[in-house]
């Protein structure tokens, strides 16, 4: 039972990334008509704006310390962080601590100035494209953006750690320990999920936009500037994807590829969910999680080795073929 | 000839002659000298252009004809690939028999992929494609190991049967690739002065094989098949009401492609034989899109053409490094040295990725059509001035 247990957790974790990215995929795709390839390179960036944020906490300057001699007899250098300089050694450290909980505000704004500058600057030449155009030219802006990635960080993983409070392990459910952070990003990514859902359903801000996902073109005769609003909800799944990317930093350490590995994966999710469907995305992305962390349990590993590997894509492939629109899709959308 | 128009017969000489004469193109600068870095003269990298072009050939007649965006043809090349290696391990060294069973058991992959996942279109197409890709490469990762040899690839040993060969040369050591007893890896050396040409027999093999696929291509592109297969792109619901099927024809358009890539995986085996799993792997798929779009899609050259862009790229342009750009604007005030540099050295090197992205980026956006298109509009460019001297009322235009 606790086996058992402990799977649905593992799902719901491996879940909840799935569903953050396949949910901002799924708003581009619901608003703006446009299959997005560069998803993953914003999820990406999302995870290096943490590390930028933990960079510049971390600036220091050097003083030396003649009291104490390194190996080759010279007066030892000792690094201190500016913060720490400025808000004292508690506060300083703390400060440089929660580097991670704290890219989530460095992030926003950042994540909504690309998504709003891919959009204005890119992806608005290519609406009356055909999709094979738009996948084209946003698998090509993915490569730029990992390129340049590459460039400044490295190729190598950075690691972001969580704070110490929360790098432990917590207690779930009696006799059930699960570490913290994965708890941490599940809740998160329910906050996110329940926040832009709420968003659209409880603003005018949200109606508008619905309406628009349902009649663009009335929406348009009715005197409303929809191409505005279509282009703030392009940055805010921008921004979805980015927060996805920075709290998922302490679980897997942001390497320059690591959007592409999500982008195929988070395809496939929208497209079990069915394209243009948000609800249809976060399910699908939790329901594969939890099938992914099943199948890779040891007992179901040894009776059809391999499946952990390939269970996503079956499924996908199995609902593609017999459920064509996906799980929750609406008819007319994308057919 | 050869059943071709006189405007196809000449592309296919044009391409012949460039391809034979490649060692001399493709080496215009002495050796010593400084620009010798920008030779790509020299066998290994020839290989790859004429086997990658045969990949984006094969590739093209799927997208460019029919409009199926398929992202996962890695696929087949990389299970052509070990197709071919098996062949060497029990069979012989030669690589006929090799590239013949990697095309057959490519062709038989792909028609069984095609038959699932031409079941859809569109996007839902690019993504049953792109899942089965990825299904494969997982496969031959972990599970299929035995087969596959994992992590370390596919590779030959001296401990092979090879039944109709020889497991070890007399020396011991392990037989080499051959085509009835001439090895793929002999090349002779021709000095003119300054300038050094060498002929291997292994390209000269994999541009034959090009040669005939490019041929075969352009044949396909004149049928009435390749007609329907135009068909399909231009209109599928069309097509139905007139009372055709496009199922199969779209169907073999994607076997046919699919045994394209067999065979450019094939011959990838014949020339260095191993074989990976990263062969497979959705990034090499992408690779071949990039080709077919960059050169043109739907254009008989233009897959050709974009094969050897971005091999070129991929091999001279990861070459330069600060240091050579330094050297180069030596002659510039130090300020707009370095700034110039500082520019460059994003796209050169480490960094030729982001060239091809960028330039990709351009390529769709403004030029669909490729590279082709760009020569065709820079030609018009030229033509405009002296048509319009000739007789404008002369020019017809075709109606829609």
């Amino acid at each position: 039972m606790d086996a058992i247990l402990l799977q649905i957790f593992n799902g719901l974790d491996k879940g909840s990334a799935y569903a953050l990215i396949a949910l901002g995929l799924t708003l581009i795709f619901g608003t703006l008509g446009v299959v997005n390839f560069a998803h993953g390179a914003l999820f990406m960036i999302g995870a290096f704006c943490s590390v930028t944020l933990q960079r510049l906490l971390t600036l220091s300057h050097e003083t030396l310390d003649p009291t104490k001699l390194d190996f080759l007899g010279n007066p030892s250098k000792i690094k201190t962080p500016y913060i720490v300089e400025w808000f004292g050694a508690d506060a300083g450290n703390t400060i440089i601590d929660w580097s991670v909980p704290l890219a989530i505000l460095f992030a926003i704004p950042i994540m909504l100035a690309i998504g709003y500058v891919m959009e204005r600057g890119l992806i608005k030449h290519f609406y009356k494209r055909p999709h094979a155009d738009q996948i084209l030219v946003t698998f090509g802006l993915a490569i730029v953006l990992q390129e340049l990635v590459k460039h400044y960080y490295g190729a190598n993983p950075i690691q972001t750690p969580a704070p110490d409070a929360l790098s432990g392990v917590m207690q779930i459910l009696p006799g059930v320990v699960y570490p913290a952070w994965r708890v941490v990003y599940f809740c998160f990514s329910l906050a996110i999920i329940g926040g832009v859902f709420a968003f659209l359903q409880f603003t005018t801000f949200g109606m508008v936009v619905r309406a628009g996902m349902a009649d663009r073109e009335t929406v348009g005769l009715l005197g409303i500037d929809i191409d505005r609003r279509f282009t703030l909800m392009f940055g805010i799944a921008a921004s979805v994807a980015g927060l996805a990317g920075v709290m998922y930093g302490p679980i897997n350490a942001p390497n320059y590829h690591m959007g592409m590995d999500f982008l195929v994966l988070s395809f496939v999710v929208v497209v079990v969910g069915g394209m243009g469907s948000l609800p249809g995305a976060v399910l699908a992305g939790f329901l594969l999680g939890i099938l992914e962390s099943f199948a890779s349990m040891r007992e179901i590993i040894t009776l059809i080795p391999g499946i952990n590997q390939i269970i996503i894509y079956l499924v996908a492939i199995v609902i593609l073929l017999v459920r064509p629109r996906g799980l929750m899709g609406r008819k007319g959308v994308m057919e | 000839m050869f059943g071709l128009e006189k405007k196809d017969l000449n592309l296919l000489i044009i391409v012949a002659l460039l391809t034979m004469l490649a060692p001399f193109i493709l080496n215009p600068f002495p050796t010593d000298s400084a620009l010798a870095q920008f030779n790509a003269g020299y066998p290994d990298l020839m290989q790859r252009f004429v086997i990658y072009g045969i990949f984006a050939i094969g590739f093209n007649i799927l997208f460019g004809l029919t409009g199926y965006l398929s992202f996962g043809h890695a696929a087949f090349l990389g299970v052509g690939s070990y197709s071919a290696v098996w062949m060497f391990k029990l069979l012989s060294m030669n690589v006929l028999p090799a590239l013949v069973l990697s095309v057959i058991i490519a062709g038989a992959f792909s028609w069984l992929i095609g038959f699932i996942s031409l079941r859809r279109t569109g996007i839902y197409f690019s993504i049953l494609t792109l899942a089965f890709a990825q299904m494969s490469f997982a496969l031959a990762y972990s599970v299929l190991t035995p087969i596959t040899n994992g992590e370390t690839g596919l590779q030959i040993t001296l401990d092979d049967p090879r039944i109709l060969g020889m497991s070890a040369t007399a020396d011991g050591s392990i037989p080499v690739t051959n085509i009835f007893g001439l090895e793929m890896r002999a090349a002779t050396d021709l000095v003119i002065g300054p300038w050094s040409f060498t002929f291997s027999v292994g390209y000269y093999l994999c541009a034959l094989v090009m040669l005939v696929a490019f041929y075969l291509s352009i044949r396909i592109f004149r049928s009435p098949f390749g007609m329907m297969l135009r068909a399909i792109k231009s209109n599928q619901t069309r097509m139905n009401y007139t009372g055709l099927n496009p199922k199969p024809y779209t169907l073999a358009a994607f076997v046919i492609s699919g045994m394209y890539a067999g065979l450019a995986g094939g011959l990838l085996a014949c020339m260095d034989p191993l074989a990976g799993a990263e062969r497979m792997q959705w990034t090499a798929s992408g690779e071949v899109v990039l080709m077919t779009i960059l050169g043109g899609a739907g254009t008989l050259i233009g897959p050709v053409l974009g094969a050897g862009m971005i091999k070129y790229f991929e091999n001279i342009f990861s070459k330069i490094n600060e240091a050579t750009l330094h050297s180069w604007f030596d002659v510039l005030p130090d300020p707009m040295e370095n700034g110039l540099v500082w520019v460059l050295e994003h796209f050169v090197g480490a960094g030729w990725h982001l060239t091809l992205g960028v330039i990709f980026m351009l390529v769709v956006t403004f030029l669909p059509g490729g590279l082709v298109e760009g020569g065709q509009r820079i030609g018009r460019l030229f033509n405009r001035t002296k048509a319009a001297k000739d007789d404008e009322s002369a020019a017809t235009k075709p109606a829609e």
